[in-house]
């Protein structure tokens, strides 16, 4: 997906793409002819040989400690995408360089600036629901259908997978709106048609109050036409249902809320959406880059999907890991 | 020159793409589910006089043009305007073989052959090799029917927009003028950009169609640069989303969108004959004969 993010960086306003790095000598001709952004084979040389202010990261997740760590030593503000690294220890370890070198840290977990999801959260964060009981989170997807497979994405040690590659999204949203879980208390990752990795990741947590969640994901479903990403959750005064469209409310009796009465209300991504720049794949692509380069303008370093909290999503994926293992 | 129709007919209610709800869209894939179902749709759009019909290269597609392949005296007007590529196919393909293994899995002919046809510069020879090569294998299910536009999807518009690959919308209209005696249509949700780089490549009237609704929905350079533009800039522009998925109510969208000067076609999805007619009768009623003019001389 790198070459979305080089067009959408391009695009945006107040920022250009000067360089890019690429292993495909192909596009690599086609950019510097086309784009006229020097091109380079190894970041090493890019980064050493160009004036950046900040670098956007799409390669295999195995390759982006490395990467983030050589970049951050060299001043660069940093946008990585999901998951952060493959280890939580290293996650840490890059948010913790970041805040030292003061540098705009961001991952690509888009579905936070999706306008459904943010209204979702103003709304748990404002206590509509009353105190939360449960959360269920869901994504499926037609990604892996039938026996095959040779990219990174089915190679475990280069970070593909279910779980790295699309329960990363699901736990960061449930981290999103409810924060993240103390527990995981039992989690299976299961192999449906890929050899090396899994297809499905099914989860329980455990919050440290009253509070549960259950994770459920599987890209070897083709009944859905591209990912499909769902939370629900129960509180005390009533239910949320939301996806990337609609976000769905039900109010039990005498819990209306704002402008939000009893029973069910439906709103939808057309109200709850801001306008973008510039379009490409969908709104969260591009609002998350602009996001990223309206922080390097301003010095804010507080900006949504820090590597901090990044960082809590890796060590979800870490727990539901060692979970996974004692089954 | 072609003339575009004033009404077209839309895909995507067929297959599953609801931009509001993916709860309807799921009813609607399974409404849809037999291609029989899908053709009695397009019937009955057809004996209503909406003869355009704009689709997705789909699978499904190829279902439809085999029907009206077979029935060519009962479809002897029928118009595709072949929309490509059907991005999802591709995605799904390069996340699960890779990039060139999806080239030879969707291409017609032999790979290395194809790239090297032409004559042209090293680099450019093989980005418009492999715009050929993908054109070919999609057209491939159009044989034998009317197909006088052929447009790019948005994604694929507005990624080589972003990436100022200009020239690439050149050579795709080339390409398709001298290969299928069609001419090129771009989809776009970034219109105004889009224009401007389509006039850099000397693409004059070009044929454009982008979201085009009263609330502004995915029109990246707001709804007042939008009309600037319809109004004094030469195109034949075809506005899709005109109900914004819904969010706006079916009589107030039509009235403000066909309010719109220099505004010449629209292309709408439905999947019932009373909506259908509906949606036709509104927009004919709100363009009366006298507004239906084609643009000025002396636009830009």
């Amino acid at each position: 997906m790198g070459l979305s993010h080089c067009a959408i960086a391009n695009a945006l306003p107040g920022a250009s793409v000067v360089a890019v790095c690429d292993t495909s000598r192909y596009v690599c001709s086609v950019l510097r002819k086309y784009m006229g952004v020097q091109t380079y084979s190894g970041y090493q040389k890019m980064i050493e040989g160009t004036q950046l202010d900040c670098l956007i990261v799409a390669t295999p997740t195995a390759t982006h400690f490395e990467l983030a760590k050589d970049a951050l030593e060299k001043g660069l503000h940093l946008f990585v995408e999901k998951p952060l690294t493959l280890s939580a220890a290293q996650s840490l370890r890059l948010s913790e360089l970041a805040l030292e070198r003061k540098r705009v840290n961001q991952v690509g977990f888009h579905n936070r600036f999706l306008g459904t999801f943010q209204q979702a959260q103003s709304l748990l964060r404002a206590g509509a629901l009353g105190t939360v009981t449960n959360i269920h989170g869901s994504a499926f997807g037609q990604v892996v259908v039938k026996q095959q497979g040779s990219t990174w994405r089915s190679r475990k040690a280069e970070g593909g997978g279910c779980l790295h590659d699309y329960a990363c999204h699901v736990i960061d949203l449930m981290n999103f709106l409810v924060g993240p879980p103390t527990r995981v208390s039992g989690a299976r990752m299961q192999s449906i048609f890929s050899n090396d990795v899994e297809d499905a990741v099914s989860a329980v947590f455990d919050y440290g109050n009253k509070m549960s969640g259950i994770l459920e994901t599987n890209w070897s479903d083709d009944t859905v036409r591209k990912m499909s990403t769902t939370i629900s959750v129960h509180g005390t005064n009533g239910k949320l249902v939301v996806d990337r469209q609609e976000l769905k409310l039900y109010l039990r009796s005498g819990c209306a809320f704002g402008s939000y009465v009893e029973g069910w209300n439906t709103s939808y991504s057309t109200e709850l959406q801001k306008p973008v720049p510039f379009y490409l794949r969908g709104e969260e692509y591009s609002a998350q880059l602009h996001a990223f380069f309206t922080a390097i303008r301003e010095g804010n370093l507080e900006q949504e999907n820090s590597f901090e909290s990044a960082y809590q999503a890796d060590r979800v994926l870490e727990l539901i890991q060692e979970a996974d293992r004692l089954n | 020159m072609t003339t575009i129709d004033r009404i077209l007919f839309g895909d995507n209610q067929f297959f599953g793409v609801n931009h509001m709800s993916e709860e309807k869209a799921r009813q609607q894939l399974i409404r849809f589910k037999d291609t029989r179902s899908i053709l009695e749709v397009l019937d009955v759009a057809y004996e209503m006089g909406i003869r355009t019909f704009m689709c997705t290269t789909h699978d499904r597609i190829g279902e439809i043009c085999d029907h009206m392949r077979a029935h060519p005296r009962r479809y002897k007007d029928f118009i595709y305007y072949p929309c490509m590529p059907y991005a999802h196919k591709y995605a799904n393909s390069v996340s699960q073989v890779g990039l060139l293994e999806t080239i030879q899995r969707f291409s017609t002919g032999g790979v290395v052959n194809t790239l090297f046809r032409g004559a042209m510069g090293a680099a450019t020879r093989d980005i418009y090799a492999l715009m050929k090569l993908l054109v070919d294998a999609e057209m491939k299910r159009f044989e034998g029917l009317n197909t006088p536009v052929i447009f790019v999807q948005n994604v694929v518009t507005d990624l080589l927009l972003g990436l100022k690959l200009y020239p690439v919308f050149a050579e795709f209209d080339r390409y398709l003028r001298e290969r299928y005696g069609a001419e090129a249509g771009f989809i776009t949700m970034n219109l105004p950009l889009l224009m401007d780089a389509l006039d850099q490549v000397g693409l004059e009237n070009p044929i454009v169609c982008a979201n085009i609704n009263k609330i502004g929905f995915r029109m990246c350079g707001g709804v007042d640069g939008y009309r600037e533009l319809l109004r004094a800039r030469r195109c034949r522009p075809i506005a899709m989303s005109v109900l914004a998925s819904g969010a706006i109510p079916a009589q107030e969208a039509i009235e403000w969108v066909c309010g719109l000067e220099g505004l010449q076609s629209i292309v709408f999805g439905a999947s019932t004959a009373g909506n259908i007619r509906q949606t036709k009768e509104l927009i004919e009623r709100c363009w009366a004969p006298q507004q239906q003019v084609l643009p000025a001389a002396g636009k830009r």
